[in-house]
């Protein structure tokens, strides 16, 4: 296999089709773990858990951060299929309006009632906490 | 019999609710056009996630031990029915024949002796079904998207809500009925079965590459029945989305329809109530004549 092959990568969100480009490698978030992927890679399916996806599209250049809510990888030995439901460039995140959403989140399972929307709730807010993360190790 | 001024005032508001009808029209046909872009925007995902679906339950034998979203709960008992409508009017039949189609299922599954509960999505729905099922109603969702198109966390919000039944196990057995889109025409009121989740064995056989990476044996991190877990409640997610971006292209359809119809009638009615403004005064006219003929005759 040449040292410089790409694959093709893309990152689907219910909405649309996100990013749909060659990539040389993409770091994936998998829910055991860190793994990276380039052109080849074995058949793999897996879970991925909120953070950030790395994609580099061709040796030595600067990865491209792309923060994902979770969801699922698809890889095959010339694609990388990533479903997620939210996915924002790293770049345009703002720590400050997320400690803001988290703060607001908070006072509204202090009030929510029932259980039902409670539960909904602390799912938010696990996953802003996550994005919180993304957005200061950027 | 109405005077002059009678016709004039009737087809003076006729021409404006014309006016209205064509408006409406417009607006739904380019509010259609993006709808539909948008339900084919989401089709690669769905697709996607259909195949997904079909490669990790391809591995997994079905037990008990199975998530119950894909084995039920062993009980048929409860059934939770969402029914999704438009939040506005004025769209022809879209909104009254899925509300009767709901109504009937209501009626059969209660008929079989099983409990009905009701999610209603959409502000019709909840009207309508308010009238008779009013008991039976446990949560109502209007205005979703805030008037703009649907995104697909406003939908999650249903999702989520009926999971949440779901895991209380507050029901066993859920169904949508949604307004599919056939055509620009039609629109067909479908209940489909979300939970327990039935695979479909795919109707579109998978592309040629596809089926030669089926061949390849596939990793699975974690294990199969850890992302099945996983898989089942977005892909649930994803059967809501699609449905609502089916009946809300069908909404902005048939009320294009419907506003088409209306502007014709409209048409019809000012041709009619011209030429009966028009024999009126002509009957006015000859009246006057004869008044003053048989004046001048009695000099």
């Amino acid at each position: 296999m040449e040292p410089n092959q790409t694959f093709n990568f893309e990152l689907v969100s219910p909405e649309k089709i996100l990013a749909s480009e060659p990539a040389w490698q993409v770091t994936i978030p998998g829910e055991e773990g860190y793994f990276g992927v380039r052109a080849g890679h074995m058949s793999l399916m897996a879970a991925i858990k909120p953070g950030v996806v790395e994609v580099i599209a061709k040796e030595g250049d600067a990865p491209k951060k792309i923060f994902i809510a979770g969801g699922f990888a698809d890889v095959t030995a010339a694609n990388c299929t990533i479903l997620a439901e939210q996915a924002v460039n790293v770049a345009d995140l703002n720590a400050a309006t997320i400690e803001q959403d988290i703060a607001n989140l908070n006072d509204e399972i202090k009030v929510a009632s029932d259980t039902t929307q409670k539960s909904i709730l602390q799912k938010k807010l696990a996953m802003a906490a996550a994005k919180l993360d993304a957005a200061k190790a950027a | 019999m109405p005077s002059l001024k009678d016709y004039r005032n009737r087809i003076v508001s006729v021409k404006s609710t014309r006016k209205i009808t064509s408006a409406m029209k417009m607006v739904a046909a380019s509010k259609l056009k993006r709808s539909q872009e948008r339900a084919e925007a989401a089709q690669p995902y769905a697709t996607a996630m259909a195949g997904m679906m079909e490669r990790v339950a391809g591995n997994v034998v079905i037990t008990n031990a199975s998530p119950k979203l894909l084995a039920g709960t062993g009980k048929d008992d409860v059934h939770v029915i969402v029914v999704i409508t438009s939040d506005r009017g004025l769209a022809g039949g879209f909104n009254g024949n899925l509300v009767r189609t709901a109504r009937h299922e209501i009626r059969t599954l209660t008929a079989a002796g099983k409990t009905v509960k009701l999610v209603t999505v959409g502000r019709k729905a909840r009207d309508l079904l308010k009238r008779d099922h009013a008991d039976k109603i446990i949560k109502s969702f209007t205005n979703l998207g805030g008037g703009k198109f649907l995104s697909f966390s406003d939908v999650d919000e249903v999702t989520q809500y009926v999971l949440s039944l779901f895991e209380e196990g507050a029901f066993d057995v859920a169904h949508i009925i949604y307004n599919k889109f056939v055509s620009v025409l039609t629109q067909k009121p479908t209940m489909q079965q979300i939970i327990p989740f039935k695979i479909e064995k795919s109707a579109a056989p998978l592309k040629n590459e596809k089926t030669q990476e089926l061949t390849s044996p596939y990793t699975f991190e974690p294990e199969e029945e850890k992302i099945l877990s996983l898989l089942l409640p977005k892909n649930l997610g994803v059967q809501m989305f699609r449905a609502m971006l089916d009946s809300a292209a069908g909404e902005h359809a048939a009320r294009m329809t419907a506003m088409d119809n209306a502007t014709r009638n409209a048409g019809d009615m000012i041709k009619q109530l011209s030429i009966k403004y028009n024999r009126a005064r002509q009957a006015y006219i000859t009246k006057e004549l004869i008044e003053i003929i048989s004046g001048a005759e009695a000099v």
